[in-house]
């Protein structure tokens, strides 16, 4: 009881982000025999993200991270629930004022960068929308940001084709950065890349977390990733989350039996402890997701 | 030695000039043993794959000194030979189960042919060995799936049908290239559990080709680490992961997190990035990212012992004592 209490978040601080019962439905596709049933993507989850926390969310394909992910961003309105940015309820407020203080990074760096823009361009592309100061200003700040992500100067005027994937990453980071947003949200960001290339991007990371006092939310499949990476950690599974907790406490002991079928299912270096069995019967998964979840803040 | 890879050189004609994909290439596989070649994108290793199973892409040209699996020279194959050969005693998986499964056609359909296009056995006969191998890959209620199009299929479903295929003219190899990297972890560890259990059951020789140490860890006899078109390093796997030796080896398994490395610090990363591999690069492929980096490494290097069987292409072997990299390198 008393080391629950302990992990959960400082309830004096401000929560920059505060997820409350939030439930999405996608609507069922319409045949000529009526509407299938909907789908719940994210099942009446809530937590909040203080200032300075970078929280982790792992999980399958469809255990609904991303769409939370999207909901978080404004990107989509929940069918139950609602986000508070700052206490403000984020369907209130506009694309703009959302996008000052949350910004986000995708797993696929090329998909996300015109790849007709040059890098400057792209970096600047955000103020430009908003029509935030000049030309010159927006230059400036650009080639000011391309520094700060750690990229040589002259790639200012090349475009991504020109650019390996992770130089692409950084030029999202760069981009979505430009407006010192609080909270940056990571979706997948290292898997599209080289495993040493991996290394360098997640070290950005953390080193501009210091720095700007950055506030991330990663969202992974990866756990060694998360492990890493992370303060808090949530773990979903077909829509629910089955477990939050510290990454310390989560780590050391896993409360959820799906958090320990996730952990163990990560194969780290270790010769001769094979490919462990997950027995992942039907009945284990339908006891796993009847399991109580197991939340600490 | 089941397969016997001697002196291979691929090259790519592309738009920028001659691309030298792999250089120099050699390794051999006995019956029963897992060889995983590992390295990143661009380093050679699907385009090894590719050429073993003669697929390999209009603009390449191939030499090799060697090239033989059992007694067939596969330099010498005929087309009709070649396609015999894939699919026959010679299995593949890919990363993306839906590139090798036809779209349009059943499960029953696709696995039936294939059996049927290497062996004169009837349609019944061969639909009952597609029931077994789906059985035998942990399909439930395969009669059933044997009418369904992979669309119908989880990705999980459709890779371990894609398996089941590979093993329907019961081969002697099968190649993976990245087969579960697509998928998500648990149904990783289920597939990869699976196919350590098929190779070891039937005896299969297995080449797995991955970026993934921490699976090469699990499941390799032996390791072949590739970097820019080259073999670097090349060693049984107990030996390859008690003493990890050439400076990218060491590299790339550091900059995975792990255990033991503090959370939120930097993790060692190897810097830079992999040069082009248009044009001759004179000397080591790994010099301008290499903490080791000397006057030596600026000429051509062999891939040389180290230590019994223990193979490695680094030009400060010879500073090497037997504990690994000294510090004052």
């Amino acid at each position: 009881m008393t080391d629950a209490a302990q992990t959960r978040p400082d309830p004096q601080q401000d929560p920059v982000l505060d997820i409350r019962g939030v439930t999405h439905d996608f609507a069922g596709r319409r045949s000529m025999f009526g509407r299938q049933p909907s789908i719940r993507a994210v099942d009446d989850v809530s937590f909040r993200i203080d200032k300075g926390d970078v929280l982790g969310i792992v999980g399958e394909s469809g255990s609904g991270k991303t769409t939370l992910s999207k909901i978080m961003l404004g990107l989509i309105r929940p069918s139950q629930g609602e986000v508070l940015l700052h206490g403000k309820p984020v369907a209130d407020l506009g694309r703009a004022e959302i996008a000052r203080h949350v910004q986000f990074i995708f797993q696929d760096p090329y998909s996300s960068l015109n790849p007709r823009h040059r890098v400057g361009a792209l970096i600047a592309q955000p103020m430009a929308l908003r029509g935030i100061g000049t030309a010159a200003e927006r230059e400036a700040r650009a080639r000011e940001m391309l520094d700060v992500v750690g990229l040589p100067a002259r790639m200012f005027d090349a475009y991504p084709n020109q650019m390996s994937g992770g130089q692409r990453q950084r030029v999202a980071i760069a981009r979505a950065l430009t407006r010192r947003p609080e909270i940056l949200i990571c979706d997948e960001p290292t898997s599209a890349l080289d495993v040493s290339i991996q290394a360098q991007v997640l070290n950005l990371l953390l080193e501009l977390r210091k720095e700007f006092g950055l506030t991330y939310v990663i969202v992974s499949h990866n756990i060694s990733v998360i492990r890493h990476m992370t303060t808090r950690v949530g773990v979903m599974y077909l829509g629910r989350m089955v477990e939050m907790n510290r990454a310390e406490a989560l780590f050391a002991r896993a409360e959820h039996p799906y958090t320990q079928v996730l952990l163990d299912s990560a194969l780290s270096v270790a010769p001769d402890a094979g490919i462990p069995d997950l027995q992942l019967t039907p009945e284990f998964r339908e006891q796993l997701r009847r399991h109580p979840a197991a939340l600490h803040g | 030695m089941l397969l016997d890879v001697q002196d291979m050189n691929v090259h790519i004609k592309t738009e920028e000039g001659d691309l030298h994909a792999v250089q120099n290439l050699s390794f051999s596989v006995d019956q029963g043993e897992t060889l995983c070649i590992v390295g990143e994108s661009g380093c050679g290793k699907s385009i090894t794959a590719l050429s073993l199973m003669g697929l390999l892409p209009k603009a390449a040209r191939r030499s090799a000194t060697t090239l033989r699996f059992d007694t067939l020279d596969l330099q010498r194959l005929s087309s009709s030979e070649a396609r015999a050969l894939r699919g026959g005693r010679m299995g593949m998986i890919f990363q993306e189960p839906m590139t090798a499964l036809n779209p349009v056609l059943t499960v029953g359909r696709q696995m039936t042919d294939v059996l049927r296009a290497h062996r004169k056995v009837s349609r019944k006969a061969a639909e009952a060995r597609a029931i077994e191998m789906l059985e035998r890959v942990g399909i439930g209620n395969a009669a059933h799936r044997l009418k369904q199009y992979p669309h119908e299929l989880s990705g999980g479903l459709r890779q371990r049908v894609v398996i089941a295929m590979a093993l329907m003219s019961e081969p002697e190899v099968i190649i993976a290239d990245e087969p579960t990297t697509a998928l998500d972890v648990t149904i990783q560890a289920e597939l990869l559990r699976l196919l350590a259990d098929l190779q070891k059951s039937m005896g299969l020789a297995l080449i797995m080709i991955t970026h993934d140490l921490g699976l090469v860890s699990r499941i390799a006899d032996r390791v072949l680490v590739m970097y820019a078109g080259q073999a670097i390093e090349y060693a049984p796997a107990r030996e390859f992961f008690a003493r990890p030796t050439h400076p990218y080896t060491k590299g790339l398994l550091d900059s995975v997190p792990h255990d033991g490395q503090p959370r939120m610090e930097p993790l060692p990363a190897i810097p830079g990035t992999v040069p082009s591999l248009v044009g001759e690069i004179p000397g080591c492929h790994f010099r301008d990212r290499c903490l080791y980096a000397a006057e030596a490494c600026g000429t051509r290097q062999p891939l040389a012992p180290w230590r019994p069987d223990h193979l490695v292409r680094c030009g400060r072997l010879a500073d090497l004592d037997a504990n690994g990299w000294r510090k004052t390198a």
